[in-house]
């Protein structure tokens, strides 16, 4: 019991405290926002990592639950419908759902590159009807309601940013237990078959077309839970949240992640949140560090985070991974040198090419100095040059090492 | 008249342009299964390398240079970059040129700014050619009319003609074929990255000073050149030129009619309520619809011929 259902008590334990500890403002719009996320990079794997389909169009999903969410919140308001603020969100996921069907049965007729354009091409043809569909997206600066409605299940009024926390997370852990759960059935394996092998695939008796299209409605839906509750946090909808920068970044953090195990995007997610807020407010270059990081990722860690943590499952469960460490410290200690030297570079053309006065003196660090003068260049070209010539004798001998462990760890399992 | 002679025109300028756009992301595409997502921004680096060249040597220096240089840099990239993640699949290379072109957007905000920059038509080709009844047509036009067919006239030669391009063309469709007879593929691939990113680079050469040079140019044109190779058929040339010049003409005919729904209603003699249903959907005018056709265009084509209209196999 414990064993089975421990993963998911333990994260509803945490989300329940998370919110006392960081109780500031900024700290709960963080939580609410990493949540969101969560939900929004789950449904977005259970695309591409699940069913192979890469979408560069998710957020349309995304975006039509939050515009239904604050139109019925509005309809709520003005006397319509009695719905409750807590069931908004299924009225966003039934809207991506409905959303889905059309769009999803002319894209998830082919897989791999065909349906990626034909999501790019989707997701510019909804973008394009914002402007031309005023009453329905308002324009340029979005439509806005009233998320306290007067009927409640709870009794809870939803006035304060911690009591809509609670909601979110609320809705968390039923969504991302039922997308797991979906992972478990009929479609979702078959989901994976058809990713793995399309022609192999039909000879089960199963219809791959159908397959995707059922996990791409799905998947619909669960965005737009995400979508309704980005609604609810912010009380206010407009064209960003629809378009291809929101779809991207969906793209980003679960490729991050790890598209290849269920808690990939989670970890994604949170991390994409986080660097995405607080760079925000430390550099104008927040996303040339995340663009850096999702190629590094592609290039060296296809599994994403979640790649790299279970590769080393084997070494920590045979109680080898101490060997590594001083190696892996090490590596850090090069891969920070080469960073600070890129950072410099970054952020003293971001300086020069961006702020107001680029004559004005530069502080990094609590180091001041002139962008435009020549040693910070040389400072960071040689740090760049010094960690890459030292990085690459020490990755050689991550992998001697990681050899040896794993032979290690073989002759222990035959012993 | 007028209006048809004068949009005719430049819809055969602007589909000549998308054309040099998606030639070279077919190719690719037709060649390595790989859908450059970072095309649109070779195009853009195109623009600014001019715009910089020009200012040190002169626009007929940067016509020949930048396109080289962003040629280079493709061939690099393809060199270096995609063959790394080649091994991964399809999905991981679309991705790496995903997560290039989303760099090269910001380096070029890094090192040129936010604001468009002022890349001016050169002065030695900034007067009238000809007037057509009551308007000026720019000789600048047709000198971007006069590069691009250059260029097709080229690339078609060099496609059926010479040993290189027949060569090419099998490996668009037997690439290991070609690697049994002794043809060493992986550098024919850097070959036709390379010069797909230099022909994206000279439509930014002469495209930038014509529309605008400015860090959202690749986002603006980038998915219209993939509508384009989807409708042309992926992999086609000739698909390529009669969806660029058809999208192109769409597009550009779009903008003279001010007709909506209601004027359509109107001609059968029926009026709408106070309050209609979709009261936007009524309204709208064709003028509007410019940004939307080439994507409506692209759904429509996927349902009734999902291959395309010149295109061999549907992925």
């Amino acid at each position: 019991m414990l064993k089975r259902y421990g993963v998911w008590i333990a994260a509803a334990l945490i989300l329940v405290i998370l919110p006392q500890i960081f109780d500031s403002g900024f700290a709960i719009t963080m939580l609410s926002e990493m949540c969101i996320a969560i939900i929004f990079a789950l449904s977005y794997n259970m695309l591409l990592g699940q069913g192979g389909m890469l979408s560069f169009g998710h957020a349309v999903f995304y975006g039509f639950g939050g515009f239904i969410s604050i139109h019925a919140i509005n309809v709520v308001n003005d006397g319509g419908v009695p719905i409750p603020l807590e069931l908004i969100p299924l009225v966003g996921g039934l809207a991506g759902f409905i959303f889905a069907i059309p769009l999803g049965y002319i894209s998830t007729k082919k897989a791999g590159t065909t349906f990626a354009l034909i999501s790019l091409g989707l997701v510019e043809l909804v973008v394009a009807c914002v402007l031309l569909f005023p009453s329905f997206f308002g324009g340029e600066e979005g439509v806005s309601g009233d998320r306290m409605l007067e009927f409640s299940l709870t009794g809870v009024g939803f006035g304060s940013g911690i009591e809509v926390f609670y909601l979110i997370a609320f809705w968390l852990i039923v969504t991302s237990a039922l997308m797991y759960l979906q992972t478990q059935t009929p479609l979702g394996r078959m989901a994976n078959a058809v990713r793995d092998n399309p022609e192999r695939a039909p000879f089960v008796g199963y219809n791959i077309h159908l397959v995707r299209f059922f996990q791409f409605s799905l998947s619909g839906f669960f965005a737009g839970i995400a979508g309704g509750l980005l609604a609810i946090n912010y009380e206010i909808v407009n064209s960003e949240m629809i378009g291809a920068a929101a779809s991207g970044h969906v793209l980003l953090m679960t490729y991050i992640g790890g598209v290849g195990h269920f808690f990939g995007p989670i970890l994604g997610a949170i991390l994409y949140t986080f660097l995405h807020l607080t760079l925000v407010n430390i550099t104008m270059a927040g996303q040339i560090y995340l663009g850096v990081l999702f190629i590094v990722i592609i290039l060296w860690a296809p599994n994403g985070m979640a790649g790299i943590i279970m590769v080393h499952r084997p070494l920590w469960q045979a109680g080898l991974i101490r060997g590594l460490l001083p190696h892996y410290l090490v590596a850090l200690a090069a891969g920070l040198v080469v960073f600070f030297g890129a950072m410099i570079l970054v952020e003293i053309n971001y300086h020069l090419s961006l702020s107001i006065e680029p004559d004005n003196p530069i502080r990094l660090f609590g180091v001041e100095f002139k962008a435009n003068s020549w040693p910070p260049w040389i400072v960071s070209i040689g740090l760049i040059l010094v960690g890459f010539f030292l990085l690459r004798p020490i990755m050689k001998n991550i992998r001697l090492k990681w050899d040896e462990l794993t032979r290690e760890m073989q002759k222990g399992k035959f012993a | 008249m007028e209006f048809y002679v004068i949009s005719l025109l430049n819809s055969l300028v602007f589909g000549m342009l998308l054309f040099m756009l998606s030639s070279g992301l077919t190719l690719i595409f037709g060649m390595m299964g790989v859908l450059n997502f970072a095309h649109a921004s070779f195009y853009m680096l195109g623009a600014y390398f001019a715009f910089q060249i020009s200012q040190f040597a002169g626009f007929w220096t940067a016509l020949v240079i930048a396109p080289i240089l962003i040629g280079l840099l493709g061939a690099a990239v393809e060199r270096f970059g995609l063959r790394t993640v080649h091994k991964h699949g399809h999905v991981a290379e679309l991705l790496f040129t995903f997560g290039l072109a989303f760099m090269i957007e910001e380096l070029i905000l890094l090192i040129w700014g936010r604001v468009a920059l002022n890349y001016q038509v050169p002065s030695s080709l900034d007067f009238t050619i000809f007037r057509l009844f009551e308007s000026d047509f720019p000789v600048y036009r047709l000198f971007m009319l006069a590069i691009s067919v250059f260029i097709f006239v080229v690339l078609y030669l060099l496609l059926t003609k010479t040993r290189t391009g027949i060569i090419i063309q099998a490996s668009l469709t037997h690439p290991e074929g070609v690697g049994m007879l002794g043809h060493n593929v992986p550098r024919i691939f850097m070959l036709v990255f390379g010069g797909g990113s230099a022909l994206a680079g000279l439509a930014g050469v002469i495209g930038g000073n014509y529309l605008m040079t400015s860090p959202s140019m690749a986002i603006l044109l980038g998915p219209i050149v993939f509508v384009v190779i989807v409708i042309g058929g992926m992999g086609s040339l000739t698909g390529a030129l009669i969806a660029s010049l058809l999208i192109a003409t769409l597009q550009t005919f779009a903008v003279g009619y001010d007709y909506s729904l209601i004027d359509l209603l109107a001609v059968f003699n029926i009026e709408l309520g106070p309050e209609p249903w979709f009261p936007d959907l009524w309204r709208i005018k064709v003028e509007n619809t410019g940004p939307l056709l080439p994507y409506l265009l692209m759904v429509i084509m996927l349902i009734l011929r999902p291959k395309g209209i010149m295109g061999e196999r549907e992925s």
